[in-house]
C-alpha cells in the first residue's frame, strides 16, 4: 500500500488540458483507479470514454467519493484548485505544477494547516507505487519496480536516476515520493520519513536533498531520533555557487545552512550513508542490504 | 526579477517610506544640473544589480558639483565588477545623484520569504551599514528575526517588537514602527523575494531615512505585475543567461567552469555538475533544458553552451521521461553543425527512446562518446579532461609525441 494514500486510492484530476491529459491517460494505463476530471465547460462528456468530467472539485466528489486529487491546473490558478479540493474534502492533494507564486503557496500551506488535507508539491513529480500500481504524478511507471526502498526527494529526474541506479542491483521500490523543488512544499521530508519508518513494506530509504533552506537538518535531526531503518543520502548542488537559483526555485544558497555540505555533514552525524552522487546510491544501498 | 536602486527606492517612497531625493543620469553633463539642484555636497551611486557596489568604487561622495561630474564620468559606460558578479561585471548605464546625509547610526532592516517558516521573516540588527552575512558570521545574537503571519500579515506588535529591539531612541520608535510595517506590506502587494534597507539610518538632526534600497520579485508572480516587469533591465543579465530566458531555459553561468552541462531537470542538473567536479573540472554552467523540450529549445541550448569561451568539453546528461532521447540528440546534431562546433560531447541518455537517442549520436560525425549511465559518463568526462589538460601543459607534450594522451579523440561507445 502506498504511503500518504488513502486505500483504496479514488483519484480526482484538475487541470486536464494538453499536458494534464497526456498524463493523466499515463496514469489511468499504469493502473490507477481515475474516477473524476475536473475541467471548465466539460461536465457531461467523458475522459478517455469511461471518467466523467465535473465542473467543481465539490460536485465530483459527491458524485464518485474521490479521496485523492492531482492538480495539473496552470501556475496562476494553482492555489485555488489546491484549496477548492482542500474544502472538498480529498485527504491527499498532489500538485505537479510548476511556477505556483511563493506568496501563494505561503498563503495556502497556512490554509491546509487548518484542514485534514495534506498537499504533496507543487513543482513536484508525485507519488508512485509500482507494487500496486497507483501512480499519482507524472514519474514514468516503467523506470520504478516493486520492492521494498521507499524513495522520499526534492527532485523528479534525480528520483528517476535513484531509482535507475536501484534497480541496476536488483532493487525495487516500495513508494517513491517527490516532494518537490519549491522553497514551500506542503509536505516535506520529515512527513514522508515518518511514513516510511511505519510502513511494512520499507526496509530502507533513499533521500534525495538539495541546495537551499534547512529541510535536509530538520531530516536528519528526526533520522536520529527516530528512523531506525537504513537510510542512503545525497545532495545535489555541491558546486552550486551561493545566491543563484539553479533551476528550482528553493535551490538558491542564502546562508551557510543551505550549503550541500553542512547537509552532508548533518545527515551523516544522523547515521546516514551520505554518497557523493546519486550515481552511487545503487551501490551503496547494495551494501547495506546486501 | 531584481529592480535597481532607484526603482527600488519610487517603490519606498509609493509606500510612505523615508528616502532623500535623488535624480538619475545617464550623462555626466547631467550630473551638474542634479547636483546643483539637490544642492552639494552629494552622493553619485552607479545604478547595478550587484550588491558589494561601494567596495568597488560605485559610491562617490561628491564635494561639489564639478566633482559630481567626474565621478559620473568615471562610471558610466563602464562596468562594474563586485564580489557579486563575475569577473566582466555589470554596464553601469545610470547613476543616482542624492545629497549627502549627515548619519548618527547605520541600522538594517529586511524582508525574506522564509521557506523554512512558510512566511516572510523580518531580518533586523543594529550592526547596519556592513554585509549581513558579516555580522551573521561574526556576531549572530546582534540580529533579530520576527515572522510575519501569511494569513493576518505583519501584526503592529511585531513592527514594534522590531524597532524596539533595533535600539532607536523613544522618539523615533513610533516612525520605526511605521517604517518597518510599510516596508512588509510593500514586500506582500508586490510577491517580493527581497526587500532590504542597508543601511537604515539615523540622521545627526534625528530623522530615520532609507539611504539604499534593494527590492526583488518572484519571477514566477510577475504575470500579475505587468508594471513592475516594465522595470525589467535585461543589460545587468549575462549575455548567456539572457539569451537562454528568451527561450524559456533554466541557465546559469558560472566562472572558472570548464565543463559545459546539458540536463533534463534541475536536480539532475545539479547533479551532473556535482559529477564533472569529481571527473576532475569545475561546471561551466547550470542547464535545465525542462520536461517538455521540443527541437528548437534543444537546439539553443547547445548552442549557448559550445557560444561560451570557458567550454572546452559538453556533458549531456538525460534521464527521459517526457522528453525523448532522439529528438535531443537530433537538437544536438542540427546545432552544432549550424555552428560548426569542433568541441567535444559525452553524452548520457536514459528513458525514452534513448537506444535511438545515442544511435542518432554514434552516427553523427561530431565528436561524441554515448555513456549508458551518468556513472560512465563521468568516467569518461575524466580520461577525456587528463588527456585534455595533457595538451595545455608543454611538459606533457613530450609524452605526447611518444604515443600517449592523444586529444580530442573520437572514441566509441
Amino acid at each position: 500500500m502506498p504511503v500518504l494514500v488513502e486505500d483504496p486510492c479514488r483519484l480526482l484530476v484538475q487541470g486536464l488540458g494538453r499536458d494534464g491529459s497526456f498524463q493523466a491517460q499515463r496514469i489511468v494505463e499504469y493502473g490507477t483507479n481515475m474516477v473524476a476530471a475536473v475541467h471548465p465547460n466539460r461536465s457531461g462528456t467523458k475522459f478517455m470514454d469511461e471518467i466523467p468530467y465535473f465542473e467543481t472539485a465539490r460536485e465530483a466528489i459527491a458524485a464518485t467519493g474521490a479521496n485523492t486529487g492531482l492538480v495539473f491546473v496552470p501556475a496562476p490558478f494553482a492555489m485555488d484548485a489546491i484549496l477548492e479540493q482542500a474544502d472538498a474534502g480529498l485527504s491527499l492533494i498532489v500538485c505537479i505544477t510548476e511556477g505556483v507564486p511563493v506568496h501563494d503557496m505561503m498563503k495556502a500551506k497556512s490554509y491546509l494547516d487548518r484542514t485534514n488535507s495534506r498537499l504533496l508539491g507543487p513543482n513536484c513529480p508525485g507519488l508512485i507505487h509500482p507494487g500496486e500500481r497507483v501512480k499519482l504524478g507524472i514519474i514514468p511507471g516503467v523506470a520504478v519496480s516493486p520492492g521494498n526502498v521507499g524513495v522520499v526527494s526534492r527532485s523528479g529526474t534525480l528520483t528517476y536516476e535513484a531509482v535507475a541506479q536501484l534497480g541496476a542491483v536488483g532493487m525495487g521500490q516500495s513508494t517513491c515520493v517527490g516532494i518537490g523543488g519549491d522553497p514551500i512544499p506542503g509536505t516535506n521530508f520529515i512527513d514522508v520519513l515518518t511514513q516510511f519508518q511505519d510502513d511494512d513494506e520499507t526496509e530502507a530509504i533513499v533521500m534525495i536533498g538539495e541546495i537551499g533552506g534547512t529541510r535536509e537538518q530538520a531530516a536528519a535531526d528526526f533520522i536520529k531520533q527516530h528512523v531506525t531503518k537504513p537510510v542512503v543520502a545525497s545532495i545535489a548542488g555541491q558546486t552550486a555557487p551561493p545566491g543563484k537559483r539553479m533551476g528550482h526555485a528553493g535551490a538558491i544558497i542564502t546562508g551557510k545552512a543551505g550549503l550541500a555540505s553542512e547537509k552532508n555533514k548533518a545527515l551523516e552525524a544522523a547515521g546516514a550513508t551520505v554518497v557523493e552522487s546519486p550515481a552511487y546510491i545503487g551501490e551503496a544501498m547494495k551494501n547495506i542490504l546486501g | 526579477m531584481n529592480l535597481h536602486e532607484y526603482q527600488a527606492k519610487q517603490l519606498f517612497k509609493d509606500y510612505g517610506i523615508p528616502v532623500l531625493p535623488w535624480r538619475i543620469v545617464e550623462s555626466a553633463n547631467d550630473a551638474e544640473t542634479a547636483a546643483n539642484e539637490l544642492g552639494c555636497p552629494v552622493i553619485v551611486k552607479a545604478q547595478v544589480h550587484a550588491g558589494g557596489r561601494g567596495k568597488a568604487g560605485g559610491v562617490k561622495f561628491a564635494a561639489t558639483a564639478e566633482d559630481a561630474v567626474q565621478y559620473a564620468s568615471d562610471m558610466l559606460g563602464t562596468r562594474m565588477v563586485t564580489n557579486q558578479t563575475g569577473p566582466k561585471g555589470v554596464p553601469i548605464d545610470k547613476v543616482m545623484i542624492t545629497p549627502a546625509a549627515d548619519i548618527a547610526h547605520e541600522y538594517y532592516v529586511s524582508i525574506v520569504m522564509d521557506g523554512d517558516e512558510g512566511a516572510p521573516a523580518i531580518i533586523a540588527t543594529r550592526e547596519g551599514g556592513v554585509e549581513i552575512e558579516q555580522v551573521a558570521e561574526e556576531q549572530p545574537e546582534k540580529i533579530v528575526r520576527i515572522i510575519g503571519d501569511p494569513l493576518i500579515g505583519l501584526l503592529p506588535y511585531k513592527a514594534r517588537d522590531a524597532a524596539l529591539a533595533l535600539g532607536f531612541p523613544p522618539p523615533l520608535i513610533r516612525p520605526a514602527t511605521a517604517l518597518i510595517a510599510n516596508a512588509y506590506q510593500l514586500f506582500i502587494d508586490n510577491d517580493c523575494s527581497l526587500v532590504e534597507i542597508n543601511p537604515l539610518i539615523e540622521s545627526e538632526d534625528g530623522k530615520i531615512i532609507a539611504l539604499d534600497a534593494k527590492v526583488g520579485i518572484e519571477d514566477d508572480a510577475l504575470f500579475r505585475h505587468p508594471g513592475l516587469l516594465e522595470l525589467h533591465d535585461p543589460a545587468q543579465m549575462d549575455p548567456l543567461e539572457r539569451e537562454a530566458s528568451e527561450f524559456d531555459l533554466a541557465y546559469v553561468k558560472l566562472e572558472g567552469g570548464r565543463v559545459g552541462c546539458m540536463v533534463n531537470g534541475a536536480g539532475l542538473a545539479m547533479a551532473t555538475m556535482d559529477i564533472t567536479k569529481w571527473a576532475g573540472a569545475e561546471p561551466a554552467n547550470f542547464l535545465d533544458i525542462g520536461g517538455s523540450a521540443d527541437l528548437e529549445r534543444i537546439e539553443h541550448a547547445f548552442k549557448i553552451i559550445v557560444s561560451d569561451p570557458d567550454v572546452e568539453i559538453i556533458l549531456v546528461n538525460l534521464f527521459a521521461g517526457i522528453a525523448r532521447s532522439d529528438v535531443v540528440a537530433t537538437g544536438i546534431i542540427n546545432a552544432s553543425k549550424e555552428v560548426g562546433s569542433k568541441k567535444p560531447v559525452v553524452a548520457a541518455m536514459r528513458g525514452t527512446n534513448a537506444e535511438e537517442g545515442l544511435q542518432l549520436l554514434d552516427d553523427s560525425d561530431m565528436d561524441i562518446t554515448p555513456a549508458p549511465d551518468m556513472a560512465s559518463a563521468a568516467e569518461i568526462l575524466r580520461d577525456k579532461l587528463a588527456s585534455m589538460g595533457e595538451q595545455h601543459t608543454s611538459f606533457l607534450r613530450k609524452q605526447e609525441s611518444r604515443g600517449a594522451g592523444e586529444p580530442n579523440k573520437s572514441c566509441q561507445s
